[in-house]
Formats: structure tokens, sequence, C-alpha cells
């Protein structure tokens, strides 16, 4: 891929004064460091991710967690209560039920042990309502987009409330399901086409026209009403 | 497809010709498509001649049973298996003591592509189903298997790619078919990983003097070069034929703007 004075960056390394791309990707560079940004991937979890998860298992001191990786979490009952457990008393279930999703924070995790969750924190918590989705993690970036211009754009439009976890998994709570239903169309797109430059213009215009049949297709269901 | 092959007099003539037209240093046509299976992380099938192979990957995911978990790196499961239909004669399902071996020995060449070190304590999974069978399935069935791994986002050092080469009726051949193989002579399947410039897998049965083997050897890998080639371009065409389609959407609704 390159060679020399380079530096490896994402998905690269470097043998014998050479470059190689270790996944399929969009090579790119800046200054002095080349990387590949990758079209496909895994999410691997990583210290401070925020992750949408859904509860496999509830156990004794805590809870088992799918966050798509390929590794378990844990939630340990200490971690989700905010004061000492009591094994007799504190009913787990009652909390977190198996299939319950949850918006949870991972605060450790390393090559030898499995990663563990915290729920104490502003924002985190069980999700109640809303709908899931999930989209490749490599690809979460370009939804967040510059500075969060995507997000805070499809939150505009939609009025829907968005959390996106770092392992890929997306909640959107709006207030009807067809916000939803829209704001959910807006991310399969922006997945489809990541790889496109001046997205973020093309998902308003998506948005705006999905917005505008809606209406006046309400007008069309009326009129034979009243006549 | 393969109706009851007659075995030809001569496989080669003295053309240097080989009895399905091809010359000596020529390889069967190939055709690999990567990405063809939803439901897999990764997957890739080949067509290399009459041998038409599907390859899926599964992961890094959470390994069961947990005792085969390798504390540093990721284990590389891979089962070869050929569909009961594959052969002329049903084969029985069941694994055999050759796709045991197989299975071992594509692993064996897998593994020093990927860094499974990054990954401690799962499993990758990979499966490679052989739909039809015409000999070399083995270095097929690397070439495929590499395509699926880097197609399931798997980080790798270097896609792998593999090819036969050896010796029918006295003459030096790259890329043995069935009947080629089951000939009197030797066969030497090579996996090689062009980048690097390493060899990851060298068998040889049959006999060969000690320059015909380095001229085998050397046949082989260019062989491998070819197939990398094309491994290269069945991988970049996954994408661009996205890109192509997401260029002709836009096209139409631009003129439908019109």
């Amino acid at each position: 891929m390159a060679e020399d004075e380079y530096i490896s960056g994402e998905n690269t390394y470097k043998e014998n004064e050479k470059i190689f791309a270790t996944r399929v990707g969009l090579f790119d560079h800046d200054q002095k460091r080349v990387y590949v940004v990758a079209l496909k991937s895994f999410y691997v979890p990583m210290v401070g991710d925020t992750v949408i998860g859904k509860v496999l298992e509830v156990t004794f001191g805590g809870w088992l967690v799918d966050i798509r990786a390929p590794y378990p979490a844990m939630l340990r009952a200490s971690d989700a209560l905010e004061r000492p457990v009591r094994p007799q008393r504190d009913d787990l279930p009652s909390l977190f039920d198996v299939g319950d999703m949850m918006i949870a924070k991972i605060v450790a995790c390393d090559r030898t042990r499995d990663p563990l969750l915290t729920v104490l924190e502003r924002g985190l918590g069980k999700v109640t309502r809303g709908q899931t989705i999930e989209i490749t993690p490599t690809k979460i970036p370009r939804v967040i987009g510059k500075k969060g211009s995507m997000v805070s754009m499809i939150k505009n439009e939609t009025g829907c409330q968005i959390t996106i976890g770092q392992n890929g998994r997306i909640v959107v709570i709006g207030k009807t399901p067809d916000d939803e239903r829209s704001a959910i169309m807006a991310i399969r797109m922006i997945e489809r086409e990541a790889h496109t430059s001046g997205l973020t213009d093309r998902v308003t215009e998506m948005l705006r026209k999905e917005k505008g049949e809606k209406s006046t297709k309400e007008v069309v269901e009326n009129v034979p009403k009243e006549t | 497809m393969k109706t009851s092959q007659k075995k030809p007099e001569k496989l080669i003539d003295e053309k240097d010709i080989r009895y399905d037209g091809r010359k000596l240093n020529e390889m069967r046509p190939v055709k690999i498509e990567v990405g063809v299976l939803a439901n897999a992380d990764g997957s890739a099938y080949i067509e290399q001649g009459k041998n038409r192979i599907l390859a899926a990957v599964y992961g890094p995911r959470e390994i069961h049973p947990k005792h085969q978990a390798l504390p540093d790196r990721a284990a590389l499961r891979c089962r070869y298996h050929m569909a009961p239909f594959s052969v002329q004669e049903r084969k029985s399902p069941a694994p055999s003591r050759r796709e045991h071996e197989l299975s071992k020995v594509i692993r064996e060449a897998l593994e020093p592509s990927i860094f499974t070190e990054y990954y401690p304590r799962t499993a990758i999974d990979l499966f490679i189903e052989v739909l039809q069978a015409d000999g070399g399935t083995r270095c097929a069935g690397i070439t495929v298997a590499s395509l699926a791994l880097a197609d399931a986002g798997i980080p790798m050092r270097d896609l792998v790619c593999a090819c036969a080469a050896g010796k029918v009726e006295d003459r030096l051949i790259l890329d043995l078919d069935d009947l080629e193989d089951k000939s009197e002579g030797a066969d030497v399947p090579i996996a090689y990983m062009p980048n690097m410039d390493v060899v990851t897998l060298l068998q040889m049965d049959g006999m060969l003097t000690n320059e015909e083997f380095e001229q085998v050897l050397n046949m082989g890998i260019e062989g491998c070069r070819q197939i990398s080639q094309l491994q290269r371009d069945a991988l970049k065409a996954k994408y661009t034929a996205a890109k192509e389609a997401e260029a002709e959407k836009e096209d139409e609704a631009e003129e439908a703007k019109k």
C-alpha cells in the first residue's frame, strides 16, 4: 500500500518498511499517517464506549448482556443499584429482565477480561420505548457525522430522540411510529451509501420528500370523507 | 454437468496441448464472487473449471465449548466438506478421513494470514462446502476461504491464494484437474501469500526429481499470483458493483425530476 516513511494507522500493519491494509476499505492519509476506513467490520469493546445491549440472562449478582461483541458483557447489580446489593431482598429481574434493551457504558475491558458495564450515568439505563436497529459498527461515525451534524439533522427533521451505541445498535424513539420509520429509513440510507460524499444533504432531501408525501397523502385521504 | 467421462488415451498430445485444450502452464477458467450469503458474516464462491465451492465465515464470536478457547488468540475452526452430490459416485455426507485432514491443512494454511492475536478467547468459524469437485478443491477452497475471511472484516496480513502444479505423462503442468490428478505423476498443491512472499501450504504426492520439484514449485507460485489478482478483482467488484447500482439509482432519480 505505502512504503518507508509513513506511520501505519488504523487497519494497517507495517512489515519490512512496507505498509499493508488488513481490511477491505477506503484508503486515506493525513501527513505521515496512512489508514484504511473499513467497509465492514464487527464490534470490539473499548473502555468508555456507550453501547446498546440486550439482556441474555439474569444471574445471581448481575446480568449477562449481549453487546454484539465476541465477548459477553457483565453488568453487576452494584453497577445498576447505586447502593450495596442485598441478594435476598433485591429483585434483579424487576430492574432488567431477559430480553430488555439497555444503554450502558463499558467501564472495564481488556484482553483477559470480559467487558464490564455500568448504567449509573446520565442518559444510561433501560430502553422502554422506541425501536432498535443494527448497522455495521464502522458506519457509526458516518451516522453521527462531523461534530454530530448528521444525527442532529435527523433528530430535527423527524423529531425523534436517537441514541447511538458504538456497537452498531441505534435506538430511535419518536412521537409517532411514522417518525421512527422515517428516521430508520434515513439511517439505512446512510449505511448503504456511507462511502459517498454529500450524504447529509441527500438524506435531508429524502426526509423532506418523505414528509411532503405524507402530508399530501393525508389530504387526499381526508377529501372523500368530507363529501 | 459431469457425464460419464471416458479417459482419453493421452492427457497431453505431441503439441503439448492437454486433453481439455489447455496449454501446459494454463489455468482453468476462474470465476469468483464475494458476499454471496446474506446470513454469514463473510462469504465467497468460486468456480474453477468444474469446481464449485462456497465458503462462509462467522465470527470472531464467543467460543463454544468454552474449553476450546485459547487465552492468547482467536481459535480458527475450519470445516471442509464435500456435498454428497459433488462427485460422480455419491459421497457419504459424514466427514471422512480425507475431509478431516483437509480441514486441518486448510486451517493451517490460513491461520498465518489472520491477526488471531487481536481477539483472544474467541472463535472464527470457517465452513467450506464443495458443491462440485473436479480436482484441486483444497487449493480452490483456500482461495475462497481467504476471501470470505476478508469479506467478514477480519484483519488479515494478506490474502492467501492457492494453486496446484504437477507432473503428468512426464511433463510439468499447472492446475491439475481430476483426471490429471488421478493419472500417474505428481501433484504439488501450494498456498501462498503474495505480498509477504510466504508459502503456507506445500504438499506433494508422487515422485519428482529435485530439479523437477523446483520447477513445479515456481510454476505453482506463478499460478498463485494469477489467482491472487483474480481474488483482488473479485473483492473490489463487490463494492464497485454497489457503487454503480447507486449511481444508476441517482441517474434515474435525476431523470425522474426532469
